[in-house]
């Protein structure tokens, strides 16, 4: 049993980590600058890799350009202009981008030659790579689903402790408060704070703004489960005795109780960043959040409020499959996590 | 009785902090609705600065707290500016409608979840209950904002239902009857979004909470007795197990509200929602703060009925008077 739980875990961390890397690098992994807008290609569908022309068989895949085709129906009806094929070419150099934040770079990892493109997933409605926006937004996406998480943790587990080691009034009342964050509409709240927020900020101070609530209104569930844990290691023998020989409250914290809650914590966090992730998705699809051009998953997936852009262009719907995976990534971990201390207590 | 006495007095004080963490906001938020209007050239100065003061802007922030108390207590809770109403009509107009989704969603809900919860822990391990396991987990990890994205794109792909709004443009026209299942045929998307993505949540609870009371020992001496399984279920465990399922019934609500302001912006339901987002996105503070507290009232209300429910349901409660929540832990 728990040489399953641990191989079932190292697959999920495996996965998250390939995840987070994608996305880290993601200058890298993407052909093209997520800002950059293309006028001549508006709703371009995904680009097809082909690998049979006239003449035979070939390993390496090519594509053939879009060429639009007047339609007065529809945006972006486009053909593909089967007179050249360009094959798709890897390590080839593209616009800069800046890699972990420090140097900048032009390399990607794969491309074509212009004039065509390689549109794995389309384009939006101003012509900018579906692909590449999916990657730079999920780093908008996850880094505010994790930093949302900490400030969570972070806030709950100062609380919890206090509450669990101090007692008395201090618990009684912190506990009171839980109860009622614990019931709140946290959308409706969630919303309300982000009305008092300036509305146009720039992405990074909306970045650290929305984090910092999205965190602070979920303090409650982390603060109760480490007052449990707290209450129960305080009486654990080995902690009378260490303050028998004259160990400190933050001595006493530190060495001996905090450690007791980690498991807890770590299964915590597996479960917030989702939660989290899905809450800015859900303030960016609003209009409330990042705010274009930058993108991130929710600002991707509010174009879809129009019905027709719904309808006729499915690969738009590619940030809501990336925040599936992610999910069920983090949450099938958290599940791992939680059974594996479940059969360590027991 | 003094226990649902300090339950109204926790509600109260709940409302009152709220609002006055509102208005602390206020203070603090950076811009206002006259903001935008300042840009506006055609609009002078001595304008603006008379619709400040028309409105109390000018007011110091106890002085427009005191105020909006008042008008709270006159059932007005303030003036909505981008409006030019007062905000309760405004909000009741929207919150009727809300109201119909949520207590619908929220009947259904635990209409599908209880029997489900229950059927699945009786039958632990079978197919059944690792075919509704497995799903669960799925709806339960997939956000929801995904879930409504998704249907609606179904609905709207292959128009299987109708949707934006609530009825049809030409539903004046119709007869009552005809109206009614517009209405109705409108109402399928979203209350399916809500309740796919809340049964799945409070299957589980309840499915594990019936479980905890079948391993309980008085249980195996009941079944070492000769009780009957299907006697056993519903006299001696349903009734141990209803505890925990009615207090998760109050968290229940807010969830059930949250997914709603959703939900209702995505299908286009003429709900509290999407007004306040646009109140948000207008700066129309009054509008927000009114959202809020209506918000909360809603909450309160939820939780209301879960504490009665525990009192007519849970001799333990009406014998203490103690805390309803220290039992449920």
């Amino acid at each position: 049993m728990g040489h399953r739980l641990r191989t079932r875990t190292a697959i999920f961390v495996a996965a998250l980590a390939g995840l987070h890397l994608t996305l880290l690098f993601a200058g890298f992994v993407a052909p093209y600058d997520p800002t950059t807008q293309s006028r001549e290609l508006p709703y371009a569908p995904p680009t097809r890799l082909h690998f049979i022309d006239g003449a035979g068989f070939h390993f390496r895949p090519f594509v053939y350009a879009w060429t639009s085709v007047l339609d007065p129906d529809q945006v972006g009806s486009y053909q593909e202009d089967r007179s050249h094929g360009y094959p798709v070419e890897f390590f080839v150099t593209g616009p800069g981008y800046p890699i972990l934040g420090r140097y900048r770079t032009t390399r990607h990892l794969f491309g074509v030659t212009e004039p065509a493109k390689v549109l794995l997933l389309g384009t939006d409605g101003y012509g900018r790579d579906e692909f590449s926006r999916l990657l730079w937004g999920g780093r908008i996406s996850v880094a505010a689903g994790i930093t949302a998480t900490c400030i969570t943790l972070l806030a709950g587990s100062i609380l919890g402790l206090i509450a669990g080691y101090y007692g008395s009034w201090m618990d009684e009342s912190l506990m009171g408060l839980t109860e009622l964050f614990l019931s709140l509409p946290w959308l409706y709240f969630l919303l309300g704070v982000r009305a008092f927020l300036p509305l146009h900020l720039d992405p990074l101070d909306t970045f650290f703004l929305l984090t910092g609530v999205i965190g602070l209104i979920g303090w409650a569930r982390p603060a109760r489960l480490v007052r449990g844990i707290v209450l129960s290691a305080r009486n654990r023998n080995y902690v009378f005795a260490a303050r028998g020989f004259g160990g400190s409250d933050v001595y006493l914290l530190r060495r001996h109780i905090l450690p007791e809650t980690f498991g807890v914590l770590l299964t915590q966090a597996a479960l917030l960043v989702p939660r989290y992730i899905a809450a800015e998705a859900t303030l960016s699809f609003f209009g409330l959040g990042v705010s274009e051009p930058v993108p991130s998953w929710g600002n991707m997936l509010s174009i879809l409020q129009q019905y027709s852009v719904l309808v006729s262009y499915g690969w738009l719907l590619a940030p809501a499959c990336a925040l599936v995976v992610t999910s069920v990534l983090y949450s099938s971990l958290a599940d791992v996590l939680h059974s594996r201390l479940e059969s360590h207590s027991t | 009785m003094s226990y649902l006495g300090r339950r109204l007095a926790r509600a109260l004080l709940l409302l009152i902090g709220v609002s006055a963490l509102c208005f602390w906001f206020t203070q603090m938020a950076p811009g206002t609705f006259f903001d935008e209007m300042r840009l506006n050239p055609q609009i002078s100065p001595q304008t603006i600065r008379a619709l400040r003061s028309q409105y109390g802007w000018d007011q110091p922030l106890l002085v427009r707290y005191e105020r909006w108390v008042r008008s709270a207590l006159h059932a007005d809770f303030g003036y909505s500016i981008a409006y030019n109403l007062p905000v309760a009509p405004l909000l009741w107009s929207r919150a009727k409608n809300t109201l119909l989704l949520t207590t619908v969603a929220l009947f259904l809900t635990w209409l599908t979840s209880v029997p489900l919860g229950v059927w699945t822990a009786s039958r632990r391990g079978s197919l059944l209950d690792r075919a509704v396991g497995l799903l669960s987990s799925l709806l339960n990890s997939v956000p929801e904002l995904v879930i409504a994205v998704s249907l609606l794109a179904i609905a709207v792909r292959w128009r299987l239902l109708p949707v934006g709004g609530m009825m049809s443009p030409d539903s004046e026209s119709l007869t009552p009857w005809a109206r009614f299942s517009d209405l109705t045929l409108h109402l399928v998307l979203p209350l399916l979004i809500l309740v796919l993505s809340e049964t799945a949540v409070i299957v589980r609870h309840v499915r594990a909470s019936v479980l905890e009371i079948l391993g309980a020992p008085y249980v195996e001496a009941a079944r070492g007795l000769g009780i009957k399984p299907a006697r056993l279920l519903f006299r001696h465990v349903l009734p141990a197990a209803a505890n925990p399922a009615i207090s998760l019934l109050g968290f229940s609500v807010a969830g059930l509200l949250s997914g709603s302001l959703m939900v209702e912006v995505v299908c286009g339901w003429p709900g509290l929602g999407p007004l306040l987002v646009e109140a948000t996105l207008s700066r129309d503070y009054s509008l927000v703060i009114g959202g809020i507290m209506l918000s909360a009232l809603f909450m309160i209300g939820g939780n209301l009925l879960a504490d009665i429910l525990l009192l007519a349901w849970d001799p333990r409660i009406r014998k203490e008077g103690s805390d309803g929540a220290s039992l449920a832990n």
